[in-house]
């Protein structure tokens, strides 16, 4: 799904064409993005209503209210467009990964092989990057944007496969120098936690 | 019809002490026109499997079956006829040799098992134009970028009446835009139905194959299922 954030900044850069009305704003959104995160119709008229709010936008005085009525990207619309474009996203803090909790888990849960863990996860990765390689090899060959999404998900996910080798071959090294990381320690839980600087 | 059958295979090196299992009781099947991934992390046995399909090692037990001979029952020179006409080889240091062009590179298997020299070139010419690489036939590997050099070491791969492909890391060298082309060739040539086998521990190479197997010390720990329709990662447009 796509995020409000970046739905809020397509209509900008959409309306930075020249004037536009709602239907058009979400079919254009839409072929443009290889029709991978389709956009609900009030979901654009509410973005529209925050923007027009904040004067980053304007009605084009085509029609009163009602799916003809146009607007057009104000000045400071633009703006706010150039300086989201150039804007890093804040990527400091590593979210709460599911996936990274598993292992962790899995690591330390008694009768649990983690290796088994970790293969059953990357099985899955690899059978959802075969599928978007069919997309990317039947249709992205002619549709340059669908191509663009399809490689960030590939991307991505290939991005976790890697984490899985590295946690596999380094869980492997541990478990033969640090057997007590991997299995359950007899007695107590550790007692400290060693804060790293990420918020919990 | 299968073109690759590997039915119980292991290949252990040394003995007594210093014996190593590269790989233990591998079963595969590789179907004409079907590629096939291996994917496992180093010293998984990757490597090893793919020069035991290509005859190019002999295992230590176990059969492995190119179109339905065995290769235990082949003498030396049925095996080399074999490698020069059945078996296409991509390595990922291409192995191109570097005092013959493009042309000729690709040309010499063809020469070597007896066919005219005229007759391979044209071959040879023809198998380039197919990679985009015609205008390039008369350079020298050193005159080539990497993925050029890939391209004429597929080309060599399959001209002939290959009907099966060993690629070991085929794109290992090279950018991923190139890396994508790469896959893309290998899979046009199973769709004209070669077989093929591609080692690789990058997943997104390996996401172009029909199945993917995991090796892991030497043994196949699993695969992926059959694909469901990719349509079903896409959501529903508009009016559907």
């Amino acid at each position: 799904m796509c995020s409000s954030v970046s739905v809020r900044h397509a209509l900008l850069a959409l309306l930075s064409e020249g004037p536009k009305y709602g239907l058009q704003l979400r079919e254009e959104f839409e072929s443009r993005t290889g029709e991978v995160w389709p956009l609900n119709v009030g979901q654009v008229y509410t973005t529209l209503q925050r923007l027009e709010r904040d004067g980053l936008v304007e009605s084009d005085g085509s029609a009163d209210e009602g799916p003809q009525k146009g607007f057009r990207i104000t000045g400071a619309g633009a703006d706010e467009l150039a300086t989201w474009l150039r804007t890093p996203p804040d990527l400091s803090a590593p979210p709460r990964d599911e996936l990274v909790i598993k292992v962790l888990v899995a690591m330390r849960l008694p009768g649990t092989d983690v290796h088994e863990v970790i293969q059953a996860h990357r099985r899955y990765l690899v059978e959802l990057m075969q599928q978007w390689t069919r997309i990317k090899e039947d249709e992205a060959s002619y549709d340059v944007s669908l191509a663009l999404v399809v490689d960030a998900e590939l991307f991505r996910l290939d991005s976790v496969i890697r984490w899985l080798d590295s946690a596999d071959g380094r869980l492997k090294r541990a478990a033969a120098d640090q057997p007590d990381q991997i299995q359950p320690a007899a007695g107590a839980l550790p007692r400290f936690r060693r804060r790293v600087g990420v918020r919990r | 019809m299968s073109m690759l059958e590997l039915r119980d295979v292991s290949k252990i090196y040394g003995h007594g002490a210093a014996q190593v299992t590269a790989l233990s009781e591998i079963s595969l099947t590789v179907d004409a026109g079907a590629m096939v991934a291996v994917m496992g992390p180093s010293g998984s046995g990757k490597s090893t499997l793919l020069t035991i399909a290509g005859s190019l090692e002999d295992p230590t037990r176990g059969e492995v079956r190119i179109g339905g001979t065995s290769l235990g029952s082949m003498s030396r020179n049925d095996k080399a006829r074999l490698r020069r006409r059945t078996v296409g080889y991509v390595f990922q240091d291409f192995n191109l040799l570097a005092g013959l062009t493009a042309a000729e590179n690709v040309a010499l298997p063809l020469e070597l098992d007896g066919t005219p020299a005229r007759a391979a070139r044209a071959i040879s010419l023809e198998a380039l134009e197919k990679l985009g690489l015609a205008e390039r036939a008369a350079r020298f590997p050193d005159e080539l970028s990497g993925g050029e050099r890939q391209r004429v070491a597929i080309a060599r791969a399959v001209v002939g009446e290959r009907r099966l492909l060993l690629a070991d890391e085929p794109s290992g060298a090279l950018d991923s835009v190139t890396g994508e082309e790469v896959m893309r060739l290998l899979h046009n040539a199973c769709k004209q139905g070669v077989a093929a086998v591609v080692v690789t521990h990058d997943a997104q190479l390996a996401s172009w194959a029909d199945r993917v197997v995991f090796l892991r010390d030497g043994r196949l720990v699993d695969q992926t299922a059959p694909p469901r329709t990719p349509e079903s990662l896409l959501t529903p447009g508009p009016g559907q």
